[in-house]
């Protein structure tokens, strides 16, 4: 689902299910602290097979199309025999990681802290993978992909969502994305927003940015009142919203029907938009900056196959191959050097893939939990199970 | 086999048991803590009392919407057409099965879009669809389940001797009497296996919603928000109860309108 | 009751318009197969195989409708068997608990689909994996089979409850063993209700996708999967609608043939 798994893929206390079914006990364990699992020093030979968990789309084998496959050279290269499974949500995948089987993920968000957390994957020693010297520095040592300035990962891509607009009708062209949550817009009916409960993020975004009385400070840690007040924001924008798309043939569609005007959307689709040439769209990170995403591939704490993930993540991460996938998918590639590799010549420039000034204004989904993440201790926030719900009651 | 029916069954119990647990906001873990909260929450916003309703009324439409084609249809096969154009009937009418739900939703989208095939088509007659919403969901859905409705009651029908309607003629009951009075309760428990499909699948969908449904929503939909993206079992578990609920009250209204001894 | 005239014509004008209602979705899904643009943008502006030749290139969909056809088979004999067994039981027999087995033949299908695919998951993993059997194949025809029971079951069900047990009754009167009268009597009865159950239990197997996602293991992809996968990513989207083309024509012969299977003798088709 392209990356409507990614809605999902903020999940938030996501082992809830898992918990139960796996008959694990739940106790409330205390503060988080990172279980010591031990990091590879050194690197032997390949052991033939390689089991890992995956987004579609990041592992091509040229099954779905002739051109995108860098798994079959990886295997030829490496002797390490792929098997991939899909997983559609983060759930899955953290459950799939916890039955064990798997050498590694192709984790998003939250999952990724998740899985530290819970001791399932394994610190990852960079300097035994020589690509990840050239990977894009501002996507190093995040909250998301590395504890106490341990990575537990490589950056794989990452993709800001954008403001869409079609240009031949929307004039003057927006700045800000004030012009999805202004009541009285011309574009009534016409308007599309992102179908999911991170969607709030991008309503805490703006208030944080135009009404600074309210204090957010992190468009994912929210207190009772910021909260309430995002909320209002979106139910007043549910009357101008013509629909909320949750994939991205949706929000394509839509907007080449000109059943939408203006929205959220992906640079992905923007792209395709254009490509196909049938109506004008452009697409703005507005100045309020805008929400986004980064995945991380991550090793096992019990994978079978080491040597084979870490020839994996060096492997995924080499210029080419980074620039492939991150073209397959519709992201920015975290290989600096892949910009030269891109088929389309433009791909590292429309998708600002290299662009630190850019990445810095994005907020990159996060879960919230209901210890703050911006640090504050005297209140408590509103965890995702309570932005679900909040989704609920405002799609009404 | 045994235990794995044992064990599904448990993993259900153990599942709607949780709708009185809650997940601890702190760790995110499950806390056994018996409770009536996720149902408070339920009963209490209104917002699930207008998804509930809302779910209720479009699978009812469905099912009427279904069973009103069928009838005439299946009738038409089972007692109008030649055996041989029969079976040319039944294949034309659940082929349409085997070219994916998902395919066939997208299509609908397609037709229900701004300049779509539907704005084409009724443009002659000055009719303006609707475009997408809860109208476009519930014609999506009653067609894709449109199948599991029609081949039931042919089904009923095809073994219908036709020496009874003639019975009842001779005996000079009109058609529409007939129609009342021998046909339809012989189709009865067709129509009712038939509904059951139709009925239930459309509580369980949550994705043609999202494909055709604008910014509407369903009480599939909150199931899978909050057990998909949210990890909160419990409380997707207490709003699974409700299509269950709703299927075995009206399972229970079928036997009581004493149609059926036991069903 | 004579048809009339009139209303032949009138039912079968009926009929003409919802077959009508019923493949208009459909030439719209065959024509965008034939439609150049990612996005399914319509009208088509121009006509172009490139979908179709995409498909004939791509290695996933063979093995794809492979696995979809071998669980939609494995999925409905389940089904068909203890679909029957279970019908049988609860319209001839009188026993303890029959009321809760029906109750819980027919709770599958009442779950949503995401409910009954987690739990699912979690009495595999608690009872097979200890087995060493991890998911796959075999999980997902388990998983199918749990709501394509009751397809069979209801079908069967309605027509059992249509013919009373007066015929066998006569028949074993009258001398016939209990195979006989089962063989004579009640399988060319139930035959085509049967071929029905059984057929959209089929159908309902190949297109279901919830409940595959939670069943099926690392090495397992069914068809549903395949297209869920290319339709929500626009590279390629289109060349679902090729084989929702193919699956149309493809099925046309099977499932006109298992009609014709479910045929009646004399005594079956107009009883």
């Amino acid at each position: 689902m392209l990356r409507s798994k990614r809605l999902i893929a903020v999940t938030s206390a996501a082992s809830a299910a898992l918990l139960i079914m796996a008959g694990v006990a739940a106790t409330a364990s205390s503060a988080a602290s990172v279980p010591k699992v031990p990091m590879a020093s050194t690197l032997g030979k390949g052991e033939g097979a390689l089991n890992i968990v995956i987004w579609a789309g990041y592992a091509e084998n040229g099954s779905n199309d002739k051109t995108a496959d860098w798994v079959h050279p990886f295997e030829k290269a490496t002797g390490c025999k792929v098997n991939a499974k899909v997983g559609n949500t983060s759930d899955e995948m953290v459950t799939l990681m916890k039955s064990g089987g798997y050498d590694g993920v192709s984790a998003s968000g939250d999952a990724t802290l998740r899985l530290i957390y819970g001791g399932v994957v394994a610190p990852v020693n960079t300097s035994l993978i020589p690509n990840y010297a050239t990977v894009s520095s501002f996507l190093k040592n995040k909250g998301w992909n590395s504890v106490g300035g341990q990575m537990y990962g490589v950056p794989h891509g990452w993709g800001a969502n954008v403001l869409a607009y079609n240009t031949s009708v929307v004039k003057p062209a927006p700045t800000s994305w004030g012009a999805v949550f202004d009541a009285n817009s011309p574009y009534k009916g016409k308007i599309t927003a992102y179908d999911s409960p991170i969607y709030i993020a991008d309503a805490a975004l703006y208030l944080m940015k135009t009404k600074p009385s309210l204090g957010i400070k992190n468009p994912y840690a929210l207190d009772n009142t910021q909260f309430n007040a995002v909320v209002a924001l979106l139910k007043t924008q549910k009357n101008i919203v013509g629909e909320y798309w949750s994939d991205a043939s949706k929000s394509i569609q839509s907007f080449e029907s000109k059943n939408t005007l203006l929205g959220t959307a992906w640079q992905y689709n923007v792209n395709v938009l254009t490509s196909d040439k049938k109506v004008k769209v452009g697409a703005i990170v507005p100045k309020e900056g805008s929400t986004g995403w980064s995945d991380t591939w991550m090793i096992a704490a019990k994978a079978a196959h080491p040597n084979c993930m870490y020839k994996w993540m060096n492997w995924i991460i080499s210029p080419k191959v980074n620039a492939q996938v991150a073209e397959w998918f519709g992201e920015s590639p975290s290989q600096t050097k892949s910009c030269s590799f891109t088929a389309d010549k433009n791909f590292c420039t429309s998708y600002h893939a290299t662009d630190a000034a850019y990445a810095k204004n994005i907020y990159y989904w996060t879960t919230p939990t209901s210890a703050c993440l911006d640090g504050r201790t005297n209140v408590t926030c509103k965890d995702y199970a309570a932005w679900t719900q909040a989704w609920t009651t405002i799609k009404g | 086999m045994f235990w794995l029916v044992v064990a599904y069954l448990g993993s259900l119990a153990t599942m709607f048991a949780s709708a009185f647990w809650t997940v601890d906001s702190f760790t995110g873990n499950i806390v056994r803590h018996f409770n009536f909260g996720n149902f408070q929450i339920l009963f209490t916003q209104s917002v699930y009392r207008v998804i509930a309703v809302r779910s209720l009324t479009v699978a009812v439409l469905v099912t009427l919407f279904d069973a009103l084609i069928a009838i005439p249809i299946a009738f038409f096969m089972a007692k109008v057409l030649s055996q041989r154009l029969r079976n040319f009937a039944i294949v034309i009418i659940i082929l349409p099965l085997w070219a994916s739900y998902l395919v066939k939703t997208y299509a609908w989208r397609t037709m229900f879009s701004d300049g779509g095939v539907l704005v084409w088509l009724l443009k002659p007659f000055h009719i303006n669809p609707p475009g997408y919403g809860l109208f476009a969901t519930t014609l999506t859905l009653a067609y894709l389940w449109l199948p599991y409705m029609i081949l039931p009651i042919y089904a009923g029908l095809e073994r219908l001797p036709d020496s009874l309607l003639e019975a009842s003629s001779d005996l000079g009951a009109s058609a529409g009497k007939t129609f009342r009075q021998v046909i339809i309760p012989i189709i009865y428990p067709s129509i009712i296996a038939g509904s059951l499909f139709t009925f239930s699948l459309t509580l369980g969908d949550y994705i043609v919603v999202k494909i055709v449904g604008g910014k509407s929503q369903l009480m599939a939909n909150v199931v899978y928000d909050n057990v998909g993206t949210a990890g909160n079992l419990p409380f997707a578990a207490a709003a699974a109860l409700f299509p269950i609920a709703t299927i075995l009250g009206y399972l229970y209204f079928v036997r009581r309108s004493g149609a059926l001894e036991n069903f | 009751m004579k048809i009339s005239r009139r209303a032949k014509i009138i039912l079968g004008a009926f009929t003409g318009l919802v077959l009508v209602f019923i493949y208009l979705p459909l030439s719209v899904v065959v024509i965008n197969s034939f439609n150049p643009s990612r996005t399914f943008s319509w009208p088509p502006t121009s006509l172009s195989t490139v979908w179709w030749t995409r498909v004939f290139h791509s290695d996933g969909v063979i093995p794809a409708l492979l696995t979809s056809l071998k669980a939609g088979l494995g999925a409905t004999i389940i089904s068909v068997i203890l679909g029957s067994c279970i019908a049988f039981a609860v319209a001839r027999y009188d026993f303890f608990a029959k009321n809760t087995i029906s109750l819980l033949v027919v709770l599958p299908i009442a779950l949503p689909g995401i409910v009954t695919g987690i739990a699912l998951n979690s009495a595999f993993n608690a009872v097979l994996q200890p087995l060493g059997i991890g998911l796959g194949l075999a999980t997902v025809i388990i998983g199918h089979a749990t709501f394509c029971i009751v397809i069979v079951y209801n079908n069967l069900l309605a027509r059992l409850r249509r013919m009373g047990n007066s015929l066998e009754e006569a028949s074993s009167d009258l001398g016939a063993s209990t195979f006989q009268t089962f063989a004579y009597v009640t399988f060319p009865i139930i035959r085509s209700a049967l071929v029905a159950g059984g057929l959209l239990a089929f159908a309902l197997s190949f297109d279901e996708i919830v409940v595959t996602t939670f069943t099926s293991g690392a090495s397992v992809q069914t068809l549903p999967q395949w297209i869920f996968n290319n339709l929500f990513r626009p590279n390629q989207a289109p060349i679902v609608n090729v084989v929702a083309t193919m699956m149309l024509v493809a099925f046309i012969l099977p499932v006109w043939l298992s009609q014709r299977l479910s045929e009646g003798s004399a005594v079956g088709s107009r009883l």
